[in-house]
């Protein structure tokens, strides 16, 4: 059993450990952050934000603070087998947290691109990482991200600087390797895109079937005035992992910033995607995807804050859930008395492909505005029976048929993934997804 | 050769009878026309004869080429040669026509022991098929029927028959929906398919269709049962008279 002391005991160990090498500045980070974890504590369900996801099970394990991974003991043909072929990405590794140099690929990007481990910025170039780092993730409110901060040490850094424009995507591994012990890594992504750039960035979080491993990742992106920012956040972890995430967007003047969250590994998984509109007449598309089957828990919160006028904001999320497995989506649209002519809408639907699986939807609009566009729509269902007697009456057996209408249920997200090769290589896993809940049927 | 053969044809939907005992006999070269009011079972005899379960079937029995269908999937009945155009065609969101399209005729010719259709037939046969119905390229990139016209839709059902190409097609009121110009060519388009080999049945409200598809036989489908069985003129017959005066003048067939 793991409770507040020992991860405050861990955190002791690291923060001295790690006392001589780390500047003054992030010390304090770390230290205002482990005050607020110690203060706040893990959730229960009579926190609102919580109220369908239990994180007892996530207490059960006495999770090792995971330790920088040895070269070699990780081969490259590993990490290929785990994540998609990134032809025509920039790659950067992270194993446990730590920038894995020799599993990255080192292909030139222009001027303007900066890209690497944070702790080599930190060292190198702490100027743009001090400005930014730890400003907009919630770390007074949300116990996961205090833990999270308290733990920087590595992590991504990318820096795309005035007026660059980067057709070449950058993706963003992280890996969990545990030897046996239970390991728990905080990965940290900090995404800053000056004005007038564009880029587009994946973040993956994969791991082994057979590890059991706690991942606490926080990614924060800024996107300044102009800027076009495509994100994708896909975690295709292993089957003993716990993963709990927080996306903190801030969108600044006329900039458009797209994410995508897709699910489909893991034990349980809280998402919390937060976009701030920031500044007048941003535009943001926060869209995600989830699959889950056998005991899988799949929490997603999102809020999208109108802070100022003309902000627009459209957002869809997807779910397939079968076998006995849970879902919570809580999406809320919050319009800032000075945000008028804000244009919002939120669409969430649901497939339950058993009747044992089940879903907790929560969508929820606070207008404070008058002179607004706002929707919502939520559906749970079943497949519809009109459309596979449609389609058996052209051929196509009952089993397909099903497939074909799933699939074409989950695709409305994966098609407007503007990443081709994230694209396809969702398709696929989608497809192997459906055949594998096919196999099983209803008792996976 | 006898295709359709329809015995004494009980059907229930939720405990209420809609079908009080229909018999049909379709010869393979011949269009049927059935009519009938509103309400009077016709749809209802349509979905039965391509295994809509959500119908019960209560009592008689359905041959196709002389063997009892009812105990057959609908994909079976697909696959051994019977169609039916749907009166409201489903719209499958996320789904391309293509995509929907290669995957019935490949299951069809999986089920007969055929190898998938190869890439460049596949578009040369729709191609053609595509051009004898007036319908742009553009169709085949979109989802399954969203979005689509009425007239669209209709259309879209009879490509997927002419590249089902089945025996027995019946036709669930294809002509509702559809303006003149796109009836012509709808009906175009069944004509083409006509064929000593096949057989067509044509559910229809209006005698309208029947200007275009010309019908061998003409069955009056009234409450659950057939009231009268004719030739083409019978069409016109109720198109002058109304339903309600061929029920009350002869109940009997």
């Amino acid at each position: 059993m793991a409770d507040v002391a020992s991860y405050l005991k861990t955190f002791a160990s690291f923060d001295s450990r790690l006392a001589f090498c780390t500047p003054v500045w992030l010390r304090e980070i770390r230290k205002t952050a482990i005050e607020r974890f110690a203060a706040l504590g893990f959730p229960g369900t009579k926190d609102e934000k919580w109220r369908f996801t239990r994180v007892r099970p996530l207490l059960g394990h006495d999770f090792r603070l995971a330790e920088r991974y040895e070269r070699d003991a990780l081969s490259r043909l590993q990490i290929d087998e785990l994540c998609m072929e990134d032809a025509g990405c920039r790659r950067l590794a992270f194993v446990n947290g730590h920038f894995a140099e020799d599993l990255s690929d080192n292909g030139s990007l222009p001027t303007g691109v900066r890209v690497g481990s944070l702790k080599n910025f930190m060292a190198m170039d702490p100027e743009p990482v001090q400005r930014y780092l730890a400003r907009h993730a919630d770390t007074a409110k949300n116990p996961f991200v205090a833990l999270n901060t308290a733990h920087i040490h590595d992590g991504a850094f990318v820096h795309i600087q005035r007026g660059t424009r980067l057709e070449q995507p950058i993706h963003l591994l992280y890996v969990t390797r545990s030897d046996g012990d239970p390991v728990v890594s905080h990965p940290r992504t900090l995404v800053i895109a000056d004005e007038d750039t564009r880029a587009s960035i994946v973040e993956s979080y994969v791991g082994f079937p057979s590890d059991t491993y706690f991942t606490n990742a926080v990614t924060e992106i800024v996107v300044k005035a102009r800027a076009e920012i495509d994100h994708c956040k896909l975690q295709r972890e292993g089957n003993g992992a716990y993963h709990v995430a927080t996306v903190q967007a801030h969108i600044g003047r006329d900039s458009r910033f797209k994410t995508d969250s897709v699910s489909i590994g893991g034990a349980l998984v809280r998402n919390d995607i937060n976009t701030i509109l920031a500044d007048e007449g941003g535009d943001c598309t926060v869209n995600g995807l989830y699959l889950a089957g056998g005991h899988q828990h799949v929490d997603n919160h999102t809020v999208i804050e109108h802070r100022n006028p003309r902000g627009m904001s459209r957002e869809l999320y997807k779910g397939i859930l079968g076998g006995r497995a849970k879902a919570v989506f809580d999406g809320r649209i919050h319009v800032h008395p000075q945000a008028q002519k804000t244009d919002a809408k939120q669409t969430n639907r649901c497939i339950l492909l058993s009747d044992d699986a089940q879903i907790n939807t929560n969508p929820q609009l606070e207008i404070y505005a008058d002179d607004v566009k706002c929707t919502h729509g939520a559906a749970v269902g079943q497949i519809d029976e009109g459309a596979v007697f449609y389609l058996r009456s052209r051929a196509i057996d009952e089993a397909s048929a099903r497939q074909i209408l799933v699939f074409a249920f989950a695709n409305e997200v994966l098609e407007n993934l503007r990443i081709e090769r994230v694209r396809e290589h969702l398709t696929a896993d989608l497809h192997d997804w459906l055949s594998r809940a096919r196999g099983v049927g209803d008792e996976s | 050769m006898n295709m359709l053969e329809i015995r004494d044809l009980h059907v229930s939907v939720e405990g209420k009878e809609i079908l009080k005992g229909v018999d049909l006999k379709v010869d393979a070269g011949e269009v049927h026309a059935i009519m009938g009011p509103n309400g009077s079972g016709k749809s209802t005899l349509a979905q039965v004869i391509a295994g809509r379960d959500t119908f019960a079937v209560t009592g008689g029995d359905i041959l196709y080429k002389g063997e009892s269908i009812l105990g057959k999937s609908p994909e079976e009945r697909a696959c051994e040669g019977i169609f039916l155009a749907f009166q409201y065609p489903v719209e499958i969101p996320g789904v391309r026509n293509s995509y929907f399209l290669k995957s019935a005729l490949n299951s069809k010719r999986k089920y007969r022991g055929e190898e998938e259709i190869d890439a460049m037939d596949f578009l040369a046969l729709i191609k053609k098929k595509m051009e004898m119905l007036q319908m742009k390229k553009s169709f085949m990139e979109r989802p399954v029927n969203e979005g689509f016209s009425g007239g669209e839709k209709k259309r879209n059902e009879i490509l997927q028959m002419a590249v089902l190409d089945p025996l027995l097609a019946v036709l669930d009121e294809t002509d509702s929906g559809l303006d003149i110009d796109a009836l012509k060519v709808v009906s175009s388009g069944v004509n083409a398919l006509r064929g000593p080999d096949r057989a067509i049945v044509v559910v229809t409200h209006y005698q309208r269709l029947l200007n275009y598809i010309v019908p061998d036989v003409v069955h009056v489908l009234v409450d659950g049962r057939i009231v009268k069985t004719g030739d083409r003129t019978l069409a016109l017959e109720l198109e002058d008279k109304g339903y309600a005066d061929v029920q009350n003048g002869t109940a009997k067939k």
